[in-house]
């Protein structure tokens, strides 16, 4: 399986590098080959899945250099999944994107490919400089793709998303110097074996660095108080983009699970989970605010933007806890809440393309809203966490997970009343937008058959979170291994530096 | 040499923060241009400050001081070459569309641009 673990890496950069080199006269050929490299990459995705299950963790040696001092990539069960949910919500959103959007700009679809393969970089790596690297990757590509389409409104909030993500990458070579400063490595399974022999001297400078580095991740994953980029990028990026960025905070929340069960985990000495107790109350907060926020919006993109604020919440929650339960509750609603984000988004312009607007306002009545509305219906039923869609099984896991933890009465009151705002925000917003009748009639509504593919690719998304709930058991199942395999990383260790390194552990 | 080097990461970090909070577009870059060259110099200082030995493993040499926070530093310096770059063209471009460099688009002073 060894050489398949860099794939997912090579695979897109190719297909990148030939879109650059001139694919991108012919149309069709460009759309074929964007479309081939990300099915390819889904194929191995779900190989790599496959091979996860059989062994514990699988090291991939770049140059064959040895562990500590070469780079290397490292699939496990996490970084397997993560890889499993890119390619298929790009997949999803490449189909979307055919629809025309790839046309609206220069370059979409390799700026896609090389954000793709900063993802997948991001997840496979084992090396925290590497992590920045790749962080790089795809935010340099997401800069791209977040002006695609190009207005003032976008370029706007364009600027005020670049220089957030610029000020943090400088955080990031801070927080990670700091720890090599320390510890002298920035192997991640190095860093597992050394941090707990930090001197006492130096434990200071190594808990700062460390959490220095939980505020890099923060950024990217709209934690409080780090979220405000978030709801402006999101409602102003257009439909396919703002999509397929539902998957780039979820590489700022892989990256805390990682990082600190790993390196500051459970048998780091003084710094163990140093991460959980600033990461609790900023994850309740973050909750708070994005559900909040849902109420006070006044377009449809602007809710859903604020849904993903709160959903990274309610799934960071999970993760701050650090006991095999809830990272298992965690990732479940991981999943759930980047299909649900994306499928909104992805609905959202649909919706809006047909009324009009997406103000939350009355408007008038529109052909198609009969499908479109019973689609927003079952999205808002699981993005809000009822029954019996996804949200519901993942509030509930967390919820569970939840309660032998100190903080349980906070976690459970928080979690049931923003579900319950976010009913009312989904509520209010559906009852104006299709059933009250006023305002201007849309000027130069299309009235002819929906496009088809970008409503398929829209279907696909949000059954994905009907498949994720009817699929729940063997989904759980391979997330509590997941957990597992989290919370005791002796796999991981001795797959990257062999045995020995876990006996002077 | 600590005193220069420690005070001298301070003052840049300083001046990058002081011109990314003056919400103008050029300071703005300004000041993270700044600021990559005092994370550069503190990356440099992590691998500890050492004078008059190469930063290369040899059989013959007794001391040599840590290569590593070297080829990051070339790393950190090509990425934010290639990034403040990118924000450069943004920036521009937004200025052209917005018609103002504000970052937050508003334009305190259209007037004077006389449209």
């Amino acid at each position: 399986m060894s050489h398949w673990i860099i794939l997912p890496v090579i695979l897109p950069a190719i297909a990148a590098s030939l879109l650059l080199l001139g694919l991108n006269k012919d149309q069709a050929l460009e759309r074929t080959v964007a479309l081939t490299s990300t099915a390819a990459q889904f194929a191995v995705a779900v190989a790599l899945t496959v091979a996860a299950t059989q062994t514990p963790a699988e090291a991939y040696l770049l140059g064959n250099w040895p562990a500590p001092f070469g780079i290397v990539l490292v699939l496990d069960r996490l970084s397997a999944m993560m890889l499993l949910l890119t390619s298929a919500l790009a997949l999803f959103v490449l189909l979307y994107a055919l629809g025309g959007w790839d046309k609206r700009g220069r370059h979409f679809h390799a700026l896609f490919q090389f954000q793709l393969m900063g993802v997948n970089g991001a997840f496979l790596t084992g090396d925290v400089f590497n992590l920045f690297v790749f962080y790089e990757v795809l935010l340099i590509a997401s800069y791209g793709l977040m002006v695609h389409g190009s207005g003032g409104e976008r370029l706007k909030a364009g600027t005020h998303y670049v220089i957030t993500n610029l000020t943090g990458s400088a955080l990031f070579l801070i927080a990670v110097t700091m720890i090599y400063g320390v510890t002298g490595t920035l192997n991640m399974a190095d860093l597992a074996v050394k941090v707990p022999q930090v001197a006492a001297g130096d434990q200071g400078l190594l808990q700062a660095g460390a959490l220095l580095l939980l505020l890099v991740f923060g950024i990217k994953a709209a934690l409080v108080p780090l979220h405000f980029w978030l709801p402006g990028t999101y409602a102003a990026s257009s439909a396919p983009v703002a999509a397929l960025f539902a998957i780039m905070t979820k590489v700022g929340a892989y990256s805390i699970l990682r990082f600190y069960t790993l390196a500051f985990g459970a048998d780091a000495g003084p710094a163990t989970f140093v991460a959980g107790p600033w990461l609790l109350p900023a994850a309740l907060v973050t909750m708070v605010i994005g559900m909040v926020g849902m109420l006070a919006a006044r377009q449809l993109r602007w809710l859903v933007a604020f849904g993903v604020v709160g959903s990274m919440g309610t799934l960071l929650t999970g993760f701050s806890l650090f006991t095999a339960e809830a990272l298992s509750a965690g990732m479940y609603y991981m999943l759930h809440s980047t299909f649900i984000a994306a499928g909104l988004f992805l609905l959202v312009e649909q919706i809006s393309i047909r009324r009009g607007s997406d103000a939350v306002a009355p408007g008038s009545s529109f052909a198609g809203i009969g499908l479109t509305s019973s689609l927003f219906m079952a999205a808002a039923i699981a993005m809000a966490g009822l029954p019996p869609l996804s949200g519901f099984l993942g509030k509930l896991l967390i919820l569970d997970a939840a309660r032998d933890s100190g903080a349980m009465g906070w976690i459970w009151t928080l979690i049931l009343v923003t579900s319950f705002l976010s009913i009312v925000a989904f509520a209010r917003a559906g009852s104006l937008v299709f059933w009250k009748r006023g305002g201007d009639v849309a000027p130069e509504s299309p009235t002819g058959p929906q496009p088809v593919l970008p409503l398929v690719a829209t279907i696909g998304v949000l059954a994905m979170t009907a498949l994720l709930s009817a699929f729940a058991g063997p989904v759980s199942g391979y997330l509590d291994e997941t957990a597992r395999q989290l919370m005791a990383p002796t796999d991981y260790i001795a797959a990257v530096l062999g045995a020995d390194a876990l006996a002077s552990r | 040499m600590e005193f220069l080097m420690a005070s001298g990461i301070g003052v840049m970090t300083a001046a990058g923060v002081y011109l990314l909070l003056r919400a103008r577009t050029f300071p703005v870059i300004v000041g993270l241009t700044f600021l990559s060259y005092a994370v550069n110099a503190f990356i440099f200082a992590m691998g500890r400050l050492e004078t008059e030995k190469p930063p290369i493993l040899a059989l013959k040499l007794a001391q040599y001081t840590d290569p590593l926070p070297q080829a990051l530093v070339l790393t950190a310096i090509v990425i934010a070459f290639g990034m403040t770059a990118m924000a450069v063209v943004l920036v521009l471009r937004a200025y052209l569309e917005v018609d103002s460099d504000h970052v937050d688009g508003d334009s305190d002073n259209r007037e004077g641009t006389g449209r």
